[in-house]
């Protein structure tokens, strides 16, 4: 009688104490995961004026929240792809030399289509949409074309 | 020929929290005397070396401010114009990368010395993770001065533990405090390092210290087969620690030039929207990990090769920290040679990744 009324204690006692534990470390988590911030949804960007762009160059600029690198090319046609490296979240840049692009961080090389032709990246870049309105740049995401 | 004040001062302390079990420490303590004897100081200069970390972080603490427009300035001031600044933060730089180095000699010695086995098992296990907490503090603190080589090296990093499944999207956002590496993650990163991690090491490592003296010195198999009459010891009180203070000054002063000759660069200041510099690389104590990844292919069979790395790495981690409890064979000799080559190979691994990441 008294171990059965012991063990029905410790349960109850155990109980509570995970609740009680969980009631503590809920509240932790949720406070360290922070909260979002509304965001301004962003379908398109001026970039600037066609002449600001000499050919085989290329700069990089915030659509929203995503990094794009916009690259004009050897024969001054545009390219816009997503900045960010698909392995490990570093930006890349745009070789002059190679024509191609690098990611320095662990040496991802992509080609001007944002194919991943080297190295460990494991996707392409995804690619936006460029256009010249009245001879200024235009970048737009490619969801909002089709 | 005790000063007559200092007596009545222990017998004061002695009548309220009885000192005996110190007394008996210091007069009882001995550290065995044999060919491997320098290894016994390793421990010592990492504990050495930690000391100055909280001595130098705190004074760095005076004048550091965290955040996004202010972090990077905020050093630059501490070493352009604070009288002596440029030597507190060089030396809290070279101090870190000193004792992780001597952490490592440390752990490594612990290893091939077998001083490991039984009954210092728990030893291990806390001094492994002390290991770990010192890379962590490593980590933190590389992206407090909020450079161009640190925000990438932390993009790396925090996005690595986004791999990890069910959980890794998650603790990539706790850990940097959003999506991004922003000045949330400077804050948290800031918090971790001069708060979260000086909390824990130091428990630990009280904990750690505690071990190694209820256990006392560890004696290497050849010199236990001794017998009694070969068996060489020094006193630890005053010999070993006369020497062990020897060596610290010896440390300083190597610290001191480091200090002086090999300044630590600031860079450039962390900017969201340039592209990672080439010839970016992650602190030494990481670059084995980070060469590896780095040649790793894209895709291992169905799996990303990065993740295949991070969990080659994790689990290695986790045996390595349980190696004393790990019985291969039923043959005790037979066991440890295993153990050996299975250090031995880490050891080398390691050595021949960091050299190639650097070349």
């Amino acid at each position: 009688m008294g171990t059965n009324r012991r063990k029905f204690l410790n349960s109850l006692l155990s109980i509570g104490s995970l609740g009680a534990l969980s009631a503590i470390i809920y509240p932790i988590i949720s406070y360290l995961i922070p909260p979002k911030i509304a965001e301004v949804k962003v379908n398109s960007l001026k970039v600037g004026p066609v002449a600001e762009f000499k050919n085989n160059s290329s700069k990089i600029v915030k659509f929203g929240r995503t990094p794009v690198i916009l690259i004009r090319t050897v024969d001054g046609n545009f390219k816009a792809l997503e900045a960010t490296c698909t392995h490990l979240d570093c930006l890349v840049q745009y070789k002059n030399d190679t024509q191609q692009i690098l990611c320095a961080c662990h040496n991802g090389i992509y080609d001007l289509q944002g194919r991943n032709v080297s190295g460990p990246p494991p996707k392409p870049l995804n690619e936006y949409v460029v256009s010249t309105i009245d001879g200024e740049i235009r970048i737009t995401s490619q969801d909002e074309r089709s | 020929m005790k000063n007559k004040n200092i007596t009545k001062i222990e017998n004061w302390l002695d009548e309220r929290f009885d000192l005996s079990p110190i007394r008996n420490l210091i007069s009882h303590k001995k550290v065995p005397v044999h060919g491997h004897s320098i290894w016994y100081y390793m421990g010592g200069i990492s504990l050495f070396l930690f000391m100055i970390q909280v001595f130098t972080g705190l004074l760095l603490l005076m004048y550091y401010i965290p955040g996004e427009d202010n972090a990077y300035e905020s050093v630059q001031f501490i070493i352009t114009k604070v009288d002596f600044g440029w030597l507190i933060r060089n030396l809290h730089s070279w101090a870190a990368n000193l004792m992780v180095f001597f952490v490592f000699l440390h752990m490594f010695s612990v290893f091939f010395t077998n001083a490991f086995r039984k009954p210092r098992e728990l030893t291990w296990v806390t001094g492994f993770v002390l290991l770990l907490l010192s890379m962590g503090f490593g980590f933190s603190g590389y992206l407090l001065p909020w450079n161009e080589l640190a925000f990438f090296a932390t993009k790396i990093g925090t996005d690595i533990v986004g791999v990890v499944p069910y959980f890794g999207d998650s603790l990539k956002i706790i850990l940097r405090g959003g999506e991004d590496v922003t000045g949330a993650t400077l804050s948290r990163f800031f918090g971790i390092h001069v708060a979260i991690l000086p909390a824990i090491f130091t428990t630990l490592l009280a904990i750690h210290l505690i071990f190694v003296q209820r256990q006392g010195m560890s004696e290497p198999e050849e010199f236990e087969k001794l017998s009694e009459k070969e068996k060489k010891y020094i006193p630890f009180f005053p010999n070993f620690v006369l020497q062990d203070a020897l060596l610290w000054i010896i440390v300083l002063i190597i610290l001191l030039g480091l200090t002086v000759f090999f300044p630590w660069e600031l860079g450039l200041k962390a900017d969201a929207l340039a592209s990672a510099p080439i010839g970016i690389k992650p602190e030494w104590f990481f670059m084995f990990m980070f060469e590896t990844l780095k040649l790793l292919p894209a895709h291992i069979l169905f799996l990303e090769g990065e993740l295949v790395g991070i969990f080659g790495f994790a689990v290695v981690g986790i045996i390595w920290m349980f190696i004393p409890f790990i019985k291969l064979s039923k043959k005790k000799e037979l066991n440890s040679k295993i153990i050996r080559w299975v250090g031995l190979f880490s050891l080398i691994y390691i050595i021949v990744f960091t050299i190639i990441g650097y070349l």
